[in-house]
């Protein structure tokens, strides 16, 4: 049968099988409808719920201006599917092309796509973990035990890891009036993925806004009392805390656990696809019906080196699933590639923080607009004389001129005169990266080399 | 046909019923550089690119004072500083921050949320007025005045001072539409005049505002703590007259573009009357189709700017042709038809980037509840002229006056 016939027949009365039931999930069960394919879609989600937005989650929610329960994503259009919610996905048999549940059932599939995201890192010691008062923070149930023990008014909060998601809780407890202690194995808050000079910045505003904010420093153990509550945090300058909460935020796992032994290229880092979202096997051969989206997926980007780049953002989980859900059922010439560019943003202490690129491969910084001091910059990432990212805080409406600097290859340090340029935006410094061998809360971009195949998930790339 | 020729033809009076050919036309250089010195851009996503770019200035003062720039800049007072509108960061910044603190997100997230009773009840009186009648200037009994209540009660002018509001509204607004049939030393004085007792009144009230703070704006703004951040009486005033003019022509002319484009399509005009909430992606499509901000005269080059090909100069004045941007058919399928269920409509109506309009969620709740009202209430309306007289200006460009006949109210 001729590829376009055999789309077309696949497009009537093929079966699709969605992995994750989250945002990508949901939005690419809708691109699939929305392209005209009328076949049957089942979608499978570990968690009960119907698909929610997580972003509000360490903001909105914990401020206890939005209930736990309140921020279900909008649906863009009917799906008629066949929902299989608070079900995990514990195996593929990609020969058999069957996706094996949690109690049993066995689905089947012609195609598949694997959104099933990311987790948080728990603590690692699982009887400290255990412990009431110890929290991660990634779903809607978390979020909904967390703010009713922040309501309680603990005496202090302590944030392990000031990555993304632990500076936006430590907002949102000093918002609330709560002591808060963040500890930092690196230098700076946000360091993994904005760097030392921006780092800097971030920590200023945390100690602005009355946040204990130790750096250098590790959490060695949580101690819990008679009745297992936490109640004293050690630290690994040999002092302790006295803490009610402690909220780790070690960033995210993938989750690809399910997928041992199916023979695909998943791994801790995600699941290796090409930017056509097709997954590749452990051989670093594409498979033709089984694609990724969202934060499992990594993926080569032609602007950054064709390295795998691993996301963990809300707007590549929206364009990555739109390109998947068209791939699936299009062919040959029909296929787009994902193309998108990084772009992330976050609210914390008062500040609107956006970024675009990657700001990781950056090797130094120029401030292009407003002064680090004030709070209100954009600063332009270079890396091998080209600008390979850029962030704003609370100067997000100019991110889009920078995400086309980064599209065209602009030279770095970029020359423009522009408005509300300063002195001190006259000379790039050291973007002051930590070593990315050295284990962090994680950044919400990660480099993952070159190869698709599992075997050298362990490159890492080398700094200029 | 030479450019020049075809700009000049834009501004001309006689195309103001229908520029959009023009906009046609100019499109097919997306950079322009005029006869005059001025670099049009007219093609939606070169005008995007340069309303986040960084290089171009909203301030005057980084203008080459030999370069061209023929339109008078509207609603600007030489006694005054520039008001955010003509400044960049971040004196730009610092001024909308503190207008925006309470008037929208994130720190008065319900401001615009809360006035929908209020805009409502304000247009049914506005229609009540109309019970008896056959026949409305939609502009001057109902688009015109609207606004101004609206911005009353936003700063919080006391009810009984609304009518003197009134006079200096309309004299200075009027003003903004220079006609060559009056002696334009003696309107100057007009509208200089106004001005004066307009900017007295408003540094009088943000005095007692001080005194006994309201639920408004004006109190917020001179309640500011930080004395770093807080606004001098002189910006105060400032700002306060811009958001006034810049919200109040505006809205007339989306009101009543609105109307004679609903008037021109009766089908739609129909839908709207069973079904009110078609207003709000209509008054979407209305903001591509027909948006009274027409083009931004005022900004200027930083340095030599490469676009689509050409390269405007350092010190050059550019034009953005939102109105033109807003019917690329690079953007947008079919953009001369009125399409109220267009989809992925990201019209240019608002500017986009720091200058994003800072009206927009205002003006677009009254358009939606003025025009669903006037839709659901004047039985069988109709256009009296077609194409109605139009204010004399290409920028703020709508009809000046807009007669509708009509067979009766409904309650």
């Amino acid at each position: 049968m001729p590829a376009d016939t055999a789309a077309r027949e696949f497009r009537r009365q093929g079966r699709v099988v969605v992995v994750g039931a989250s945002l990508a999930g949901l939005r690419a069960a809708e691109t699939l409808r929305e392209e005209g394919f009328t076949g049957s879609l089942t979608m499978i989600g570990d968690e009960p719920h119907d698909p929610y937005d997580r972003p509000p989650l360490s903001k909105q929610v914990l401020l206890g201006r939005t209930a736990a329960d309140d921020t279900e994503l909008p649906r863009r259009r009917r799906l008629d599917a066949r929902w299989r919610l608070g079900v995990a996905a514990t195996g593929l048999d990609l020969a058999d092309r069957r996706v094996r549940l949690a109690d049993g059932e066995e689905v089947e599939f012609d195609r598949l796509l694997i959104a099933t995201g990311a987790r948080a890192r728990p603590w690692f010691r699982e009887s400290e973990a255990a412990l009431d008062g110890v929290f991660v923070l990634r779903t809607a149930d978390d979020a909904s035990r967390l703010d009713r023990k922040l309501a309680a008014g603990p005496r202090r909060v302590l944030v392990v890891g000031a990555g993304f998601t632990g500076s936006e809780i430590a907002s949102a407890c000093r918002e609330r009036g709560l002591e808060v202690t963040v500890a930092e194995r690196g230098p700076a808050p946000l360091v993994g993925a904005l760097g030392g000079v921006v780092g800097a910045v971030a920590a200023r505003l945390q100690r602005e806004h009355g946040v204990d904010l130790r750096c250098g420093i590790t959490v060695t153990s949580l101690e819990g009392d008679m009745a297992g509550r936490l109640r004293r945090a050690h630290l690994s300058d040999g002092t302790a805390l006295d803490v009610d909460v402690a909220v780790i935020g070690l960033g995210a796992m993938r989750n690809t656990k399910w997928l041992a032994g199916s023979g695909l290229a998943a791994g801790p880092r995600g699941i290796a696809c090409d930017a056509g979202c097709r997954a590749f096997d452990v051989h670093g051969i594409v498979t033709d019906d089984v694609f990724v989206a969202g934060d499992v997926a990594r993926s080569p980007h032609p602007l950054f080196g064709y390295q795998f780049l691993s996301l963990e953002h809300w707007g590549n989980a929206v364009a990555q699933a739109e390109v998947a859900a068209h791939n699936m059922i299009s062919s040959g010439l029909e296929r787009r590639p994902h193309l998108w560019v990084p772009a992330f943003w976050s609210a914390q202490f008062g500040v609107n923080i956006k970024s675009v690129g990657v700001p990781p491969m950056g090797e130094e910084i120029v401030v292009t607009q407003g002064a680090l001091g004030e709070n209100r910059f954009v600063a332009a990432y270079g890396y091998q004389g080209r600008v390979i990212a850029a962030v704003a805080f609370d100067q997000a409406r100019w991110i889009d001129f920078y995400r086309r600097l980064i599209e065209s290859a602009a030279p770095f340090p970029p020359v423009f005169a522009g408005v509300d340029r300063r002195p001190e935006g006259a000379r790039p410094v050291p973007a002051d990266f930590p070593d990315p061998s050295l284990p962090t809360h994680g950044p919400t971009v990660t480099l993952s080399g070159y190869s698709p195949s599992e075997r050298r998930l362990q490159f890492t790339p080398a700094r200029a | 046909m030479t450019q020049a020729t075809l700009l000049q033809q834009i501004t001309d009076y006689a195309s103001r019923a229908d520029p959009y050919p023009l906009y046609a036309e100019l499109r097919r250089t997306p950079v322009a550089r005029q006869e005059s010195g001025v670099y049009t851009v007219s093609t939606y996503w070169e005008i995007l690119g340069l309303l986040h770019d960084p290089r171009i200035s909203s301030d005057a003062r980084n203008r080459d004072p030999l370069a061209g720039g023929p339109l008078a800049e509207p609603g600007e007072d030489a006694n005054l500083p520039p008001s955010f509108i003509r400044l960049d960061p971040p004196e730009h910044d610092r001024l909308r921050r503190l207008a925006m603190r309470p008037f929208g997100p994130p720190h008065s997230p319900r401001r615009i949320h809360d006035m929908r009773g209020e805009l409502a009840r304000m247009v049914a009186g506005l229609v009540d007025g109309l019970q008896g009648r056959e026949q409305a200037d939609i502009v001057d009994d109902f688009a015109y005045p609207f606004p101004v209540m609206v911005i009353c009660k936003l700063l919080g002018v006391p009810h009984e001072d609304e009518p003197r509001f009134h006079v200096w509204a309309e004299r200075i607004v009027t003003g903004l539409d220079p006609s060559p049939d009056q002696d334009q030393a003696e309107r100057q004085r007009v509208v200089q005049q106004a001005r004066l007792e307009l900017g007295r009144y408003l540094a009088e009230l943000a005095e007692e505002h001080r005194r006994a703070p309201g639920d408004d704006l004006l109190s917020a703004m001179v309640a500011e703590r930080d004395p770093e951040e807080r606004m001098s009486l002189v910006e105060l005033v400032t700002t306060a007259v811009l958001l006034l003019i810049a919200g109040h022509e505006t809205t007339v002319n989306l009101i009543a573009n609105g109307t004679l484009t609903l008037l021109r399509h009766p089908d739609v005009l129909k839908r709207l009357r069973g079904e009110p909430g078609l207003a709000v992606p209509l008054v979407e499509e209305l903001l591509r189709y027909e948006p009274p901000v027409q083009l931004l005269p005022q900004r200027t080059a930083l340095t030599d700017i490469d676009v689509a090909g050409a390269v405007i100069p350092k010190g050059a004045p550019i034009w953005l042709v939102l109105a033109s941007g807003s019917r690329d058919p690079r953007r947008f399928d079919d953009p001369d038809r009125f399409d109220p269920d267009r989809r992925d409509n990201q019209h240019l109506g608002f500017g986009s980037g720091i200058h994003y309009c800072f009206g927009a969620p205002l003006a677009r709740l009254e358009a939606q509840v003025a025009l669903a009202e006037l839709a659901r209430r004047l039985s069988n309306p109709r256009l009296v002229d077609d194409p109605p007289p139009y204010r004399p200006s290409p920028v703020l460009r709508g009809p000046r006056h807009l007669q509708v006949a009509f067979d009766g109210v409904v309650p």
